[in-house]
């Protein structure tokens, strides 16, 4: 076959594999820290396996490793699809998989190294943020150069998510991490103090509403309607969330310096769009959830519209709990402890990586030429594990974090403090074993979801997929491609 | 405008987009950067010495602010807990910023001097020798590692370029500094300094 007439899936399957891969070994790290904490002998008194060293492992493992592949992974497909081209630059794009596979490592290697920045998902030292910029950089015009050659006129509503995704995390990216080397392994942000601050959390709070809300809404926009065999319930509504939902993301950042010396200007303005959040927030979580409208029968027989349906209800969860939290009186209670803990993983286990699990369970079969994955079954395990796993890990850091906020503010009639920090240490050592657990049920699902994947992959040779003709479809180019 | 000309137009949507998440980022950054409220040093606080800025950096790549903040919120529990609230003029001479996000120990923005240096030299070897409830790593490896005065030089250098009012006796000096300083005097230097040099301690 010509092979401009057919779609690039090759790149598409090399990150799809990777995910999987970098769930076990991101969800693995975090299991051990979980456990680190309860006892700290695991630490083994040697510095590469170190709490404090391991933790961000932990986060950009996840986040970038695992999240990133998943991006990476479906938004090549998706714009293949939608956009009826076979994905620009090959080479290019081949580039793009290893770079990003070549960053994980480097990451894996330096952090546990203790080579580090020091602020929060943007760990990484200055060689490999150049690094990430050159890959982002040859992202972008992958992705948006398969766009330009688009055969038909409608620009897909999941692409525009995508867009978004890749322009903002590439401004945050560089603007937070501009440095001065010392040596290879050694830098100085430009920025001190309270700007360093609201610079991080800028970023910070964005890579949340970028990488990992606004990029997998784009997964969500594809992978729903095509699993539930259904439209988009609303166009308009996809118009008005995206476009309020981008624009107010930006404003939120100074939520996490509640009460520090930030100006109380910055802090309330963070308050405000915070709160305003919650609008376009739900106007997705509403567009997805409304999608299976005629087919919510589908949800007794298809485990990955489950997942889906769960994601999209955890991502309504956090994005009320969000809001709720940066009211600056609930985040006086909440903030320095397990409570944003928990919180961040619904997001990111509830939402992020049940949309992931869901829409790769839904990609594979295309990519490798057959009709289902190896075992529904598996996949039925898979998610009653991961929906235990969350909720049990959710609700333990939750009643974790209130006990801490309400231990560390009490007082005696003499106006003494009531507790001292140890004792609310071991307040919460009940919970810190109950998170553990509620991890490795999460864990023990991705274990699962290896096994079923690999009896997938390797039972049949993956086959290349000819590009639609616009022409052929009966469907309206708004209510997504096909394949 | 119709969204769907925007739609048709990949030009015109990527223009709106930079434009939509602009302008939040502008507002909040740039003013800040302008203000003397938050760029300039309180009273008492200055640039750190050479054995104190090697000391904040194992600080950071021991990645200690995973679980200790160093900034005290303006409570009356935080202030009777820890010191007083922590102002943006402490923190100018802070790069990066070390606020923290989580508190798994205690705040530390003021634990300067509440700890003999002989504690927190044992405490940082090992935590539950002194506190048996604690599930904080020991470092003990810092008490082997050297602080290499070369690089204290290069720090210096660099922190001058970046506006830090290091002097040439400061740089030349800061060699001498640091030698034969192991990584855990450095540090225990940086965590007695933590909340000192502010005027109204208690």
């Amino acid at each position: 076959m010509d092979t401009a007439a057919s779609y690039n899936d090759k790149v598409v399957r090399q990150f799809s594999i990777m995910v999987v891969i970098w769930g076990i070994v991101g969800m693995l790290v975090g299991v051990l820290i979980a456990a680190q904490l309860i006892w700290p002998q695991l630490n083994f008194d040697l510095p590469f396996l170190t709490y404090s060293r391991l933790r961000p492992l932990h986060t950009n493992a996840v986040i970038f490793a695992f999240g990133g592949s998943a991006l990476f992974a479906t938004s090549y497909y998706v714009v293949q699809r939608t956009c009826h081209v076979r994905l620009a630059f090959d080479k290019l794009a081949a580039f793009t998989f290893w770079g990003w596979q070549l960053i994980i490592v480097l990451a894996a290697v330096t952090l546990p190294l203790g080579i580090t920045q020091s602020k929060e998902y943007a760990e990484l030292e200055w060689p490999i943020d150049l690094l990430i910029t050159v890959v982002w950089v040859a992202y972008a015009i992958v992705f948006f150069a398969t766009i330009a050659k688009r055969r038909i006129k409608h620009i897909y509503v999941a692409n525009w998510f995508y867009g978004a995704f890749i322009i903002t995390v590439a401004v945050l990216h560089i603007f937070n991490n501009l440095a001065i080397p010392v040596t290879l392994t050694k830098s100085y942000s430009i920025y001190t103090g309270v700007v360093d601050a609201m610079m991080q959390w800028w970023y910070g709070h964005n890579a949340v509403g970028f990488f990992l809300t606004a990029g997998f809404l784009g997964m969500m926009y594809y992978f729903v309607p095509k699993q539930a065999g259904r439209p988009v319930y609303s166009y308009r509504l996809s118009v008005v969330h995206f476009w309020s939902l981008i624009a107010v993301y930006m404003w939120a950042g100074p939520h996490h310096l509640h009460y520090t010396s930030l100006p109380d200007w910055a802090q309330t303005l963070g308050m405000v769009f915070s709160i305003i959040l919650l609008a376009p927030s739900w106007g997705g979580m509403i567009n997805g959830m409304m999608t299976l409208s005629g087919a919510w029968h589908k949800l007794r027989s298809d485990p990955i519209l489950k997942f889906m349906i769960v994601a999209l209800s955890f991502y309504g969860m956090s994005t009320f709990e969000g809001p709720m939290m940066s009211i600056k009186t609930v985040n006086a209670l909440s903030h320095y402890t397990n409570w944003t803990i928990g919180h961040v993983h619904s997001g990111a286990l509830g939402w992020v990586a049940m949309m992931t699990i869901g829409s790769i369970y839904s990609l594979l079969p295309r990519l490798y030429n057959r009709e289902g994955m190896y075992s529904t079954k598996l996949i039925d395990v898979h998610f009653w594990t991961s929906t235990i796993g969350v909720v049990l890990y959710a609700v333990s850091m939750w009643i974790a974090g209130v006990t801490e906020g309400l231990m560390w503010r009490a007082v005696n009639s003499d106006g003494t403090l009531t507790y001292s920090f140890v004792e609310s240490l071991k307040a919460v050592e009940p919970y810190h074993y109950l998170r553990l657990l509620g991890g490795l049920i999460f864990f023990s699902g991705m274990i699962i979801m290896a096994y079923n994947v690999w009896k997938t992959v390797i039972a049949q040779k993956p086959a290349d997929v000819a590009v639609m003709n616009p022409d052929d479809m009966s469907t309206d180019s708004k209510d997504g491609g096909d394949d | 405008m119709r969204h769907d000309t925007i739609e048709k137009s990949l030009n015109l949507m990527v223009v709106l987009i930079v434009l939509a998440i602009s302008i939040g980022g502008l507002i909040e950054i740039v003013p800040l950067m302008m203000s003397s409220d938050v760029t300039e040093p309180d009273e008492g606080i200055s640039i750190y010495s050479p054995l104190r800025l090697a000391g904040r950096d194992v600080y950071v790549r021991e990645g200690c602010y995973n679980c200790h903040s160093q900034m005290i919120r303006p409570f009356r529990s935080e202030t009777e807990r820890y010191g007083p609230f922590t102002t943006a003029g402490e923190t100018v001479y802070d790069r990066p910023f070390q606020f923290g996000s989580k508190r798994t120990g205690p705040d530390l923005a003021r634990v300067g001097g509440r700890y003999s240096d002989d504690w927190q030299r044992l405490h940082l070897m090992d935590p539950r020798a002194l506190v048996p409830e604690s599930n904080m790593p020991g470092y003990p490896w810092l008490a082997d590692n050297a602080v290499d005065p070369e690089l204290v030089t290069a720090k210096l250098r660099a922190l001058r370029l970046l506006g830090d009012p290091y002097t040439d006796e400061q740089i030349a000096g800061a060699a001498a500094a640091v030698e034969g300083r192991s990584e855990l005097d450095a540090l225990v230097a940086y965590l007695q300094e933590l909340g000192t040099n502010r005027k109204n301690r208690r």
